[in-house]
């Protein structure tokens, strides 16, 4: 299950997306996701599925990878496409028991379900050609007008990177503690919520006492290595935008405008 | 004055209940001194509990001593205007691989400590492609560290202290953790960035193989400082040793205890070779003409 | 009451394209009392197997018989088993989450739906035989040193009183008095409640100390099963493996490569020092 989500994963190839600046990949996200929920026409998504193709092909991921992902999402899928399906007025089509179809209520569900998928993929090739460094970079850079009102973004982009790294660690780690307390007589399945929410205790206790004894270790590891904050401190990868950046910056913005112009022209 | 100099150092873990009343105090360090040559080796050897590791901690100024004053490169710790310019000369290596790596990416990771700094990006790159190549790990520089052994994540840990260019390394149990192939990685390159880059080295351990090729050994026990001296002037007190929790290497056993037996060899023998130069002759002696003498180098294998 | 492996295959990651063999036909059988030395570098496989003896993992193909039982087949009681093979994993101290030292240790034998007083009986007991003073019993495990909370680890699986113990590298990380004290307590286990043993270990040392059979693990396959004196013969491909014999088995090796009639089977330094003492008369001094 854990490794079906290609959300947040990295892809190590080398390709034009690859090598793009986080924060164009980041607008180019946003563009995307905002385009998706302008689109109300067949016409739109045409235009929205060409833009996806095409970046899919530029980022030069295996298209089986990408949509590895969506099986993560596969519940949260079915649920909203059955709610429109079913639950959308309008002319019948089709009527089973007390279950009825509405043409409305196809074209809705539809569009609904293109929308997840699309926003699912979208977002997937963001993380897949991004490491997760680059992207908390390119957010710490994007959102720094935020630290005029006081918010910590250096500090935030700091721990989110961290906590990308120690995700794969807990996770082996819970496995350990999983299978420590199977070997003392422990039982994680059977049982009424209850009974499985106690049983619980043996493996999140230990779960949390070595995330506190990881983070009292790193956090005196980063202070003997001199951290002490943003103040002052420089960067290996400073962020650049290069001729490609500004060409995709160009291209989002017609793709944005074909999308707004569907939407009132048609 | 030595580059690390500790004189009438005390530290003292202090536990307060609720209301912030003193309910235990635990001396960790007791009256300790302690000079250390700049570009020597030196192996801090005790169990666990007996204050080898508040020791290092007070080396990189992580700690500050309850009494007395540790000096690195002539700065003492409690001052708040050096602390960051000794954790740059100092730096400092820990126990658990996992636990002090923050980057997501090898080179990245390795860079944390000149971005913390403030050395310009050109720069950076400079040091981090030669810490990388000082440890071995040029090859893996864009893995993620997850994907890497024990032995080579604590050479990525060093690898990013010596981008600091720190004059000193301490290294609190760096080996603990590790299987014996990750073991012999780590101390081959601390050893080799001793002898090449004159780096000197603070190696905390209890594994006694690992002090053999030591410039010096200290023994700590009880937050004392009970024996210092070359490796051999240390193992030859086998006996004195165990009573410190501590043990020694097969060879230096076996030969301790022929010596008890009543043979003639010397004490604090290090390594099997010398053992065979003490032993042969004696098997010489009682099987006259059985036993090749030969160098040790070229007895030959079959 | 013997365990016994028959062509056990484990494969991480099948059906991607980062299928890997954990384990490959790997078969054996440790009967009754036995005390067999496991070892390995890292990635060998040996967690991967005993993983399997206790039934927390499942083969891809082959067995593992508990007492002539398949312990994969329909209806057996991993549970149940689990309780007579009981598993010590590395940095046992990881899983410890009571509130007191007693009631962890009281978690396993809990689970097995003893009622109470046999429940503590047990618990009691095994803090017993793993050393731990009656002192911090009402204590916070997370409040004793290093040592001793690995202690309770073991007592919280010896509780459940099993048959066969099977350590992964129980002393890692400890110091060399600790290290020879638990040591000493998995010995005793052995000689004086004829449990069988598994011990993972680096430490070659410790096997020759310790175990009456080494079995070697390399690339998921057992490539050496017999007497630590016979498994330490083969020293060279043992380091082409990244492993080595003990130290003291060389410089028996060596004497002997040039004429010195050192005995054959020779594993401890004690065993070392008798023999060379005799050959040169000085028995009296032993």
């Amino acid at each position: 299950m854990i490794r079906d989500i290609t959300l947040g994963q990295f892809y190590p190839v080398d390709s034009v997306l690859h090598r793009m600046d986080p924060r164009t990949k980041l607008f180019g996200t946003m563009v995307f996701i905002i385009s998706l929920f302008l689109a109300d026409h067949v016409a739109a998504y045409v235009v929205a599925t060409g833009f996806l193709a095409l970046a899919v092909r530029q980022s030069r991921v295996p298209f089986k990878f990408i949509v590895r992902g969506l099986k993560a999402v596969m519940v949260i899928l079915l649920i909203s496409v059955s709610f429109n399906l079913f639950l959308t007025d309008g002319q019948e089509l089709f009527r089973l028991g007390f279950l009825r179809i509405t043409r409305e209520g196809l074209s809705m569900s539809c569009f609904m379900g293109l929308r997840l998928i699309y926003l699912v993929i979208g977002s997937s090739i963001m993380t897949l050609t991004t490491t997760p460094n680059q992207l908390t970079d390119g957010m710490e850079k994007s959102l720094g007008f935020l630290k005029a009102v006081k918010v910590p973004v250096h500090e935030i982009s700091m721990m989110m990177s961290i906590a990308l790294r120690f995700i794969p660690i807990l996770v082996e780690e819970t496995d350990k503690i999983m299978k420590a307390q199977m070997a003392r007589g422990a039982d994680f399945e059977s049982g009424n919520l209850i009974q499985k929410a106690k049983s619980m205790v043996p493996l999140l206790v230990p779960l949390f006492i070595s995330a506190f004894r990881r983070a009292t270790d790193l956090a005196m590891a980063m202070e003997a290595r001199c951290y002490r904050g943003g103040e002052g401190r420089t960067k290996m990868k400073p962020l650049k935008y290069n001729r490609r950046d500004y060409v995709a910056y160009g291209f989002f913005g017609i793709y944005l405008a074909a999308i707004v112009g569907v939407r009132i022209v048609l | 004055m030595g580059i690390i100099k500790a004189s009438r150092l005390v530290f003292d873990y202090i536990r307060r209940d609720e209301d912030e009343n003193i309910q235990e105090v635990d001396r960790a360090i007791d009256n300790l001194d302690l000079d250390i040559e700049k570009g020597s080796f030196v192996a801090v050897l005790g169990h666990n509990g007996s204050g080898k590791s508040t020791l290092a901690k007070h080396i990189n100024g992580i700690l500050t001593p309850t009494q007395g004053t540790v000096w690195v490169s002539g700065m003492d710790t409690t001052d708040e205007e050096a602390v960051w310019e000794i954790r740059k000369r100092a730096g400092m290596v820990f126990q658990n691989p996992d636990n002090q790596i923050i980057g997501n990416v090898v080179e990245e990771d390795v860079g944390f400590g000149p971005e913390n700094i403030g050395v310009p990006t050109d720069e950076i790159w400079r040091r981090v492609d030669e810490s990388l190549e000082a440890v071995g790990m040029t090859a893996y520089r864009y893995k993620s560290p997850n994907k890497l052994s024990g032995g080579q994540k604590q050479r990525v840990a060093i690898a990013g202290v010596m981008a600091m260019r720190p004059e000193c390394i301490v290294l609190d149990e760096p080996t603990a953790m590790l299987d014996p192939n990750g073991r012999r990685e780590v101390i081959k390159t601390v050893g080799e960035l001793n002898r090449r880059e004159g780096i000197t080295v603070l190696l905390i351990t209890h594994y006694m193989e690992e002090v053999i090729s030591a410039d010096r050994v200290i023994v700590m026990d009880d937050g004392k400082l009970v024996m210092d001296g070359t490796p051999r002037e240390i193992f030859s007190d086998v006996e004195r040793l165990k009573s410190y929790r501590l043990d020694v290497p097969q060879v230096t056993e076996l030969a301790w205890e022929l010596r008890k037996g009543g043979l003639e060899i010397p004490a604090g023998i290090l390594s099997s070779e010398e053992l065979m130069e003490h032993l042969l002759p004696l098997f010489d002696k009682r099987f006259p003409g059985q036993i090749h003498m030969g160098s040790l180098g070229e007895y030959h294998v079959d | 009451m013997s365990i016994r492996a028959e062509n056990l295959t484990y494969i991480y990651g099948a059906g991607t394209a980062l299928e890997q063999y954990a384990l490959k036909n790997v078969s054996f059988e440790i009967p009754e009392g036995q005390f067999v030395g496991l070892i390995g570098h890292t990635g060998s496989g040996k967690s991967t197997l005993i993983q399997h003896l206790n039934g927390l993992l499942r083969p891809a193909s082959g067995t593992v018989y508990y007492d002539g039982t398949d312990i994969y087949s329909e209806g057996y009681s991993l549970r149940n088993l689990r309780s007579k093979v009981g598993l010590v994993f590395q940095y046992p101290e990881h899983q410890l989450f009571e509130v007191d030292v007693f009631s962890d240790v009281c978690y396993g034998p809990k689970n097995l739906g003893l009622d109470k007083e046999d429940v503590e009986e047990r618990a009691k007991e095994a803090l017993r035989q793993v050393g731990l003073k009656e002192k911090y019993w009402d204590q916070s495990p997370f409040e004793l040193s290093g040592g001793q909370k690995r202690r309770v680890a073991i007592a919280g699986v010896l509780a459940m009183n099993p048959r066969v113990l099977i350590l992964d590298e129980p002393t890692a990380g400890l110091d060399p008095k600790g290290r020879d004290e638990i040591l000493e307590e998995i010995g005793s286990l052995h000689r004086e409640r004829g449990m069988s043993i598994v011990l993972v270990s680096h430490s070659m040392e410790d096997i020759a100390r310790y175990a009456d059979r080494l079995m070697v693990m390399n690339h998921g396959e057992k490539v050496f099963d017999g007497a630590p004196r016979e498994v330490f013969e083969h020293y060279r491909e043992l380091e082409s493996m990244g492993l080595a014999a003990p130290q003291v088995t060389y410089i028996v090796h060596q004497l002997k490569e040039r004429g010195v009639p050192m005995e054959d089977g020779i594993t401890t330094v004690a065993q070392a020092k008798e023999a060379v003492l005799r050959l040169l008369g000085k028995e009296g001094q032993i």
